[in-house]
């Protein structure tokens, strides 16, 4: 198993509980579709999955690696090397090229491969904007260099967290296309956080979070 | 890792091009004003130490006759007593109008001097016999051989360069002739090979005291106040440009804590990032630190002639007017570049290592109202703080101390003064427009109270240094007419043509008053006795500032002493107290005068009483006062009749005059140090709008599109810039005023031994306050200019980014 999320417990500071208990499996390979209600808990649980954050109880076991045994520097490894991140908010630096963009998660984990990155934004159709910065994109646009830059290191393990939360609907259908494939493409699994049923239904299977629980 | 980390930490000031020559600026500008500083004290100390090594002084115990010179007998008695002591004879040689410092040693017995020694390995060696028998030979440095061109009474030169300026070394001999003292002997060093067995001094010359290097008159001593003031303003031109940096490196960092997410989320641990970023300030420092230095070497180059010329004139330190460079200099400036660049940024570094790894990437925790409120308490703390070391603590370092505690303090506690101001402003505020301008001025002061701090340093600093120096110049101009009262001021060329000097002018002046003094040691250092005839010009016009009733008779009768405020303060004697000059010579002390500008101790007695204690004082000095119509004619005729040069006979007027030239060149490098410190502070205004620039459209955007017009929006720009520097500079008035105070009562008192009155100067004030808002509206024009010329597009593009 890729992903093994085994009774995790979260609250947020004061003591409210986000997640009471939740556990859930991804295989390699796998797509995974994770829904529910706004504040149900989805991007809490994506954030404990990508190592960005600490749980209270449980554990989270990644390529067999027990999350909760690591420190800030075994974490950052991890996000580094196994997994990969795509954001709402796209979250590219600003002050890169696209190029530079596509290449910069590949290059700090030690994975720099040109042709794959050349390939990747071929793909994504970013081929004649590898000179240009962000701000000089659109949202979508943006959002498919954010997919390139994160399969650029052929991760074991994609973490998509309302991908297209801030697409309009022919931007959004690109998007997700185009991330499927290459997912499907390179056997990574995915763990895509969505509201949107629409988007779930496209994946091999789907799990609904409700009362900081799997339903 | 590091490699593309470093390239994404790199490209933020790629795009930010403006923010990176604004956080180099502001390191140049804080290491070059400090360089400079320390530039100046650098080639100041040098200059001292090398003239002591190059003339063997502060190494050796000398023997002095308190009387006046000691005779040629008496150096005799001494040697074939078995005593090693070496003869010194020095004075004021003037050629061709200046004076120069000739020292007269036995070259025989003298230790090896440098430029002797140089002379000899030189190329052309010069013959012994012909230094030592006439006409002797005159070393002097290469500068002053221009002065001795087409002069015949002169021996050779021979040229050292290990020679201070305005000194020129021969043997005694050639001295004797040149001062006209035959047979008379300054001070005796002792050598320091003696024989193990010898009379004791006491049996052989009771006379003479002998006298450690430590006791001595030296010029790093005297000088250290000069320096340690220097040094202070320095510092605090130094803490104005940390300000630019520590604005400038807040927001880069609050600018980059999306990227900082980002690298995180991409699996950079944060320690990796902290040690990126601490290298990335350090080369930063280190090129600001290089720019720094450049400035620092030139503007230092440009004050030093003005520096010299105010130790020469005020302190008789032998300071060249040239810079060299110094590689410890340099590496001090780095070092000050680099830690202060650390210093300034270390906050914000700090906040950004702790920054949770989910944290929104917005600008809130740039300077919000929590650590406005932090900052104010620890402002008031430093204010306490000040006032508890102004009652508990003595000294200059504690005054310094007390400055520091007052000034940071004040600024620490100008953000949430400024906030509540404006709150209060903002809640009487009539219609939309009045109420929106003064909340946006309070919603900007996070990002400009750091501008806005500096600036009130700096406008302080101006008022209180310019109170200070107005004060003294004032204070001074007014001691100067009392203390200068004789109309002439005359130096003969010896004793003799003194006494037939003094004679002539006898029955067509009002009065002759002779100037005559010998150097005495006192606990608390060098003391400079003076004796003074009876005459009512002392009585009407010496400047006492505290007396004894009847302090003059009781001075004329020979019971008596006046000593200068600053022997009083160093020693605490005061009218009553008793000071002893002589084993068998203590008198009471009648009075206390001001003595600006003497950095030593100095007492008065009456005539007949110093005249047995040193009666073989020079007596070549005199004061004539005569009816002022009279003085030129006088002036002239003497001059005829003796055969004296121009300089010889100095009216009121130019004694006056060479004073004050002398005064307001103390005071350039402090002046010069305020308007950049100003200029400074001007600049961190600029370069906080600036900065802000791209968090400013959201904020006017919305304005804009309620119906106010670019133009409306680029004079309220202009217009809030203006308001704020007006209500700092209002605040910086009495802090200014304090500043002044300390200098006045605390500073000069611990530094130089005087205390000052302190005058107000309000339109000196106004004339600041008139500046402060021209340099707050130039600072805020390019950002009003922009908004007056902003695309719609551009301001629309905020709500696209809404989404």
């Amino acid at each position: 198993m890729l992903l093994t999320i085994d009774h995790v417990r979260k609250s947020y500071p004061g003591g409210r509980p986000v997640l009471s208990d939740v556990s859930l499996t991804l295989d390699q390979g796998e797509t995974l579709a994770l829904t529910g209600e706004s504040g149900s808990g989805k991007s809490t649980l994506l954030h404990l999955a990508a190592a960005l954050d600490g749980f209270d109880g449980g554990e989270i076991t990644l390529r067999g690696t027990a999350l909760s045994t690591l420190d800030d520097t075994g974490r950052a490894a991890l996000r580094r090397e196994t997994l990969s991140l795509v954001f709402q908010q796209f979250n590219l630096i600003p002050s890169l090229t696209v190029a530079q963009n596509l290449s910069i998660h590949a290059r700090l984990a030690g994975r720099d491969d040109p042709e794959w990155v050349a390939h990747l934004a071929e793909r994504l159709g970013l081929a004649d904007l590898m000179d240009r910065f962000p701000e000089q994109l659109s949202g979508g646009q943006q959002q498919r260099v954010a997919i390139g830059r994160a399969m650029a290191t052929r991760p074991a393990l994609l973490l998509a967290d309302e991908p297209t939360g801030n697409l309009d609907e022919t931007a959004s259908a690109v998007v997700l296309d185009l991330m499927l494939s290459l997912v499907a493409d390179t056997g990574a699994a995915l763990l895509l956080v969505t509201h949107s049923q629409d988007i779930a239904a496209r994946l091999d299977r789907r799990a609904h979070l409700s009362g900081g629980r799997i339903a | 890792m590091t490699g593309p980390c470093l390239q994404v930490l790199l490209s933020h000031w790629r795009t930010h091009r403006l923010q990176l020559l604004t956080l180099l600026t502001g390191i140049a500008l804080a290491t070059g004003l400090w360089s400079a500083v320390q530039a100046i004290n650098a080639e100041a100390r040098a200059s001292y130490a090398r003239a002591s090594a190059q003339l063997a002084q502060g190494q050796f115990d000398e023997l002095h006759d308190p009387s006046g010179p000691i005779p040629l007998s008496r150096y005799v008695d001494l040697r074939r007593a078995g005593w090693q002591v070496a003869a010194v004879l020095q004075g004021d040689l003037r050629v061709n109008g200046r004076i120069l410092r000739l020292l007269g040693v036995d070259m025989v017995s003298y230790p090896a001097l440098p430029a002797v020694t140089q002379a000899e390995e030189s190329e052309t060696p010069p013959d012994p016999a012909d230094v030592l028998t006439a006409p002797g030979r005159l070393l002097m440095h290469p500068d002053m051989e221009p002065l001795f061109r087409g002069s015949e009474e002169y021996p050779p030169i021979i040229l050292s360069t290990a020679l201070p300026p305005d000194l020129v070394l021969t043997d005694i001999g050639v001295a004797e002739r040149l001062l006209n003292q035959p047979g008379l002997i300054s001070r005796l060093v002792i050598l320091p090979e003696q024989p193990s067995v010898r009379p004791p001094l006491s049996q052989i010359a009771p006379e003479l005291v002998r006298t450690e290097p430590s006791a001595r008159t030296d010029a790093a001593r005297l000088t250290d106040s000069f320096h340690l003031n220097l040094s202070a303003f320095g510092l605090l031109s130094f803490a104005v440009g940390l300000f630019i940096v520590n604005g400038t490196v807040g927001l880069a960092f609050a600018q980059r804590r999306g990227m900082i997410r980002t690298l995180r989320a991409l699996g950079v641990p944060m320690r990796t990032l902290v040690q990126l970023i601490l290298s990335e300030l350090v080369l930063l420092a280190l090129i600001g630190g290089v720019l720094g230095l450049i400035l620092g070497y030139f503007l230092a180059g440009a004050l030093l002639p003005d520096v010299a010329a105010t130790l020469r004139g005020l302190y008789d330190a032998p300071v060249e007017g040239q810079l060299t460079l110094r590689p410890e200099w340099a590496l001090a400036g780095l070092a000050m570049a680099v830690g202060g660049t650390l210093v300034a940024s270390g906050h914000a570094l700090w906040k950004l290592s702790r920054m949770p790894l989910l944290a929104g990437p917005g600008l809130q925790a740039w300077g919000g109202a929590a650590s406005q409120r932090v900052a104010g308490a620890a402002g008031l703390g430093l204010l306490g703080l000040g006032l508890v070391l102004h009652v508990s603590a003595d000294g200059l370092i504690a005054g310094f101390a007390m400055l520091a505690c007052l000034l940071t303090g004040a600024a620490l506690v100008l953000p949430i003064f400024l906030s509540t101001l404006l709150s209060a402003t903002a809640r009487r505020a009539r219609g939309p427009l009045a109420q929106w301008v003064w909340a946006d001025m309070r919603a900007q002061l996070p990002g400009l109270s750091l501008a806005l701090m500096a600036l009130l340093l700096a406008l302080a600093a101006n008022v209180g240094v310019g109170t200070m120096v107005s004060s003294f110049r004032l204070t001074f101009t007014g001691w100067l007419d009392q203390r200068l009262a004789s109309e002439l001021y005359v130096t003969a060329r010896d004793d003799e043509q003194g006494s037939q000097i003094a004679a002539w002018l006898a029955p067509q002046v009002d009065a002759v008053l002779p100037i005559r003094s010998t150097e005495m040691t006192h606990e608390t250092g060098p003391l400079f006795l003076y004796g003074v005839v009876d005459d009512e010009t002392y009585r009407q016009k010496w400047p006492l500032i505290a007396r004894s009733p009847g302090a003059w008779d009781m001075v004329m009768s020979g019971d008596a002493i006046l000593i200068n405020e600053q022997l009083a303060r160093r020693a605490d004697l005061w009218p009553g107290d008793s000071l002893t000059l002589t084993p068998d010579q203590t008198l009471t002390i009648a009075g206390v005068y001001s003595d600006y500008g003497n950095p030593t101790g100095q007492a008065i007695v009456a005539m007949p009483l110093f005249q047995t204690i040193a009666p073989n004082s020079s007596a070549r000095r005199f004061g004539i006062r005569v009816a002022p119509e009279r003085a030129a004619d006088l002036a002239q005729a003497m001059r005829d009749q003796f055969d004296l040069p121009p300089r010889a006979v100095t009216p009121q007027g130019a004694m006056k005059a060479q004073s004050l030239a002398i005064f307001d060149k103390t005071f350039v490098v402090t002046s010069a140090l305020n308007v950049l410190t100003l200029g400074v502070a001007g600049f961190a205004i600029l370069t906080s709008l600036l900065t802000l620039w791209t968090q400013r459209l959201p904020q006017v955007a919305p304005v804009w599109a309620l119906g106010l017009t670019r133009a409306e929006l680029a004079r309220l720009e202009l217009l809030r810039s203006v308001l704020l520097a007006a209500l700092t500079a209002c605040l910086a008035l009495p802090l200014g005023l304090v500043l002044a105070w300390v200098l006045l009562a605390v500073i000069n008192v611990q530094a130089f031994g005087w205390r000052l009155p302190m005058f107000l100067f309000p339109a000196d004030w106004l004339r600041l306050f008139a500046l402060t808002l021209l340099a707050a509206a130039l600072a805020a024009a390019l950002p009003a200019w922009r908004l007056l010329r902003i695309r719609p597009a551009d301001l629309l593009r905020v709500f696209a980014n809404e989404r």
